[in-house]
């Protein structure tokens, strides 16, 4: 119990004492994650609405894929971007393994399949005739795909926040592409793992519970943007 | 051959054929629209209204023909056939929004500005009487609300036609009679060129200039009201306008105009140019059959006199339709003054009557005979 205790207070002294490597290291994972969240709304939003909007053969198998790729493992997908971004790899040119470029990478991959399938699932569970009305009232496709949009944009951004939880708290990919190498590819949790593999449980706590914080922030102001004040 | 159209025709139709999964679900071989008038579809589910809808709406690519707005061929995929239009449904399909801000919905895709906005959607709110909603959240709008906000949002980008799909259907009587009555005077008010389509025959009198029959993907029936409601081509079109006696017979006698054909079950005076012999469907509206206790009816002409029995009284709003067995089952409304004063009951013994010119004939098989010269 004295551990954990001890734990937090480390936690809080590392805080307020602004310390320069856990500082640096909640920043990159903010900034890593961020991104890799960003880039996965773009493509899941877009691919999703795609998806629920149209038919064409193999739709089901596509979205049994989307469906999949939700639960894909972080290890898998560490060791697969590892493979792509091996200097002998497909995409070996781009020398990017083990920088934190690497690790929005993996984590972009983990992160889309969970945006495009709640997507999906939100704008299919849009009233079907709602893309003809739009239509109907003159709108061009992007607008057309905006409205759907706006129309679904609460479980659009429960799916946003999916996916940041899913690659914030993610470790398995993280590591194998990032490499945890100190001072420039070391997010939270890496240096979660490697301090509980030194026995230095005070910190990992301290480490945890700063991770923890900062899912609750984010989540927070998404959770804040999702149930603004509707109209009465 | 070339599709008989009118070179007036504010939206023409030529040859549209739309497939679905292998079958033919709308063949209109042409269709034209007229500026300022109301085309009503009526027919029955599946008949394919909706679908002859968003086709005309651009909303759904034909597999093959064409239609001409205003004598120019219509680019589906783009949206400028589509800003010149509006559509309502049978769903109000609202924004989540306030009542303002989904009126406001069209003008704002259209890129209007927020001084248009501001003065023309108060305006149309007004008009369909939801001028106190207007900062309401549109998931909190009863039916009818939902479906006037949906209206506004229609007339107020002015279309130049407007297709409604069975816009009061989920509604209840009371609601869509209300609704119907506005929709009735706003579409004059606005002369705004109109396609709707509708179950409820009622609605289609109230709205239609033109109406049409359509079964099985086709047009069975197009033109005037009184023209389809009275002189129905065939049966099924007879059936679905409230024909709702339709007896097929055999011409037995033909004497100045006046003939009788054998029906099932007796015999029946009307008027035509038909040959001994010929097959005919004759065609009885129930609000043309007089009921009485006496025989025969004091100071009638009606040429058409059968004693039955009752078998059964339907209350239908403010009448009531009762059936009766004259040999054939004979559709009569009455009032219901008429079915107390003259104690009409299921069981009971009746007089109806009706005049050989109520009677609407329908050939079967071949062209009408040639008109004696």
């Amino acid at each position: 119990m004295d551990l954990i205790v001890e734990g937090i207070k480390k936690a809080f002294s590392l805080i307020f004492t602004l310390d320069a490597e856990v500082l640096g290291i909640t920043l990159l994972s903010l900034t890593v994650s961020g991104l890799a969240t960003l880039i996965s709304m773009f493509l899941g939003i877009s691919v999703g609405t795609a998806v629920a909007l149209s038919r064409f053969p193999g739709r089901r198998i596509v979205v049994s894929l989307i469906n999949t790729g939700m639960g894909l493992p972080p290890v898998v997908v560490g060791l697969f971007v590892t493979i792509f971004l091996w200097r002998s790899g497909p995409l070996g040119f781009l020398e990017i393994l083990y920088t934190p470029t690497a690790i929005i990478l993996a984590q972009t991959v983990i992160a889309a399949p969970i945006v495009t399938g709640i997507t999906l699932a939100a704008i299919q569970h849009l009233p079907a005739n709602l893309r003809l009305q739009i239509l109907a009232l003159g709108a061009t496709r992007v607008q057309t795909v905006w409205l759907l949009a706006k129309e679904a944009r609460l479980p659009l951004l429960a799916a946003v926040m999916a996916g940041f939880g899913g690659v914030i708290s993610e470790v398995g990919a993280s590591i194998m592409v990032g490499g945890n190498i100190k001072g420039y590819s070391r997010v939270l949790t890496t240096a979660t793992v490697m301090e509980t593999g030194r026995g230095n449980f005070d910190i990992a706590i301290a480490l945890s519970v700063i991770l923890m914080l900062l899912v609750f922030l984010v989540n927070a102001v998404l959770t804040q943007i999702q149930q603004r004040e509707r109209p009465r | 051959m070339k599709p008989e159209t009118n070179p007036d025709a504010l939206l023409r139709a030529e040859r549209l054929l739309v497939h679905r999964g292998g079958v033919t679900v709308l063949d209109i071989p042409a269709l034209d629209v007229f500026e300022g008038q109301v085309l009503v579809l009526i027919g029955p589910n599946g008949a394919g209204k909706s679908t002859l809808l968003l086709t005309l709406a651009g909303l759904l690519k034909p597999s093959r023909g064409r239609l001409l707005f205003r004598g120019e061929e219509i680019d589906a995929a783009g949206s400028g056939y589509r800003r010149r239009i509006a559509m309502v449904f049978q769903e109000p399909l609202l924004f989540d929004a306030t009542v303002f801000e989904n009126v406001a919905a069209g003008l704002k895709i259209r890129g209007r500005g927020r001084a248009e906005i501001g003065r023309t959607v108060p305006e149309y709110l007004e008009r369909f009487g939801i001028g106190h909603l207007a900062r309401r959240s549109a998931r909190k709008l009863s039916g009818g609300e939902a479906q006037r906000t949906s209206l506004a949002r229609a007339f107020v980008t002015k279309p130049e036609i407007i297709f409604l799909d069975e816009p009061f259907s989920s509604l209840d009587p009371p609601t869509r009679e209300g609704l119907t009555g506005d929709l009735e005077r706003i579409l004059r008010e606005t002369q705004t060129t109109a396609i709707a389509s509708t179950h409820d025959q009622t609605e289609a009198l109230r709205l239609a200039d033109r109406i049409a029959v359509m079964n099985g993907g086709r047009i069975a029936q197009i033109g005037p009201v009184a023209e389809v409601m009275n002189r129905p081509v065939d049966g099924f079109v007879a059936s679905f306008v409230g024909v709702e006696t339709v007896l097929p017979g055999r011409v037995t006698r033909v004497s100045d105009g006046v003939f009788t054909a054998a029906v099932e079950g007796g015999e029946i005076e009307a008027v035509g140019r038909v040959r001994t012999g010929e097959g005919v469907l004759c065609c009885i509206r129930p609000e043309h059959v007089t009921l009485s206790t006496n025989i025969p009816p004091p100071g009638s002409s009606a040429r058409n006199v059968f004693s039955g029995r009752i078998l059964k009284i339907v209350a239908i709003g403010l009448f009531h339709r009762i059936h009766v067995d004259c040999g054939f089952n004979l559709v009569a409304y009455v009032t219901r003054q008429s079915l107390e004063s003259l104690s009409l009951e299921e069981g009971g013994d009746v007089i109806a009557s009706f005049k050989a010119t109520a009677v609407h004939v329908i050939h079967r098989g071949g062209p009408l005979p040639a008109p004696p010269c």
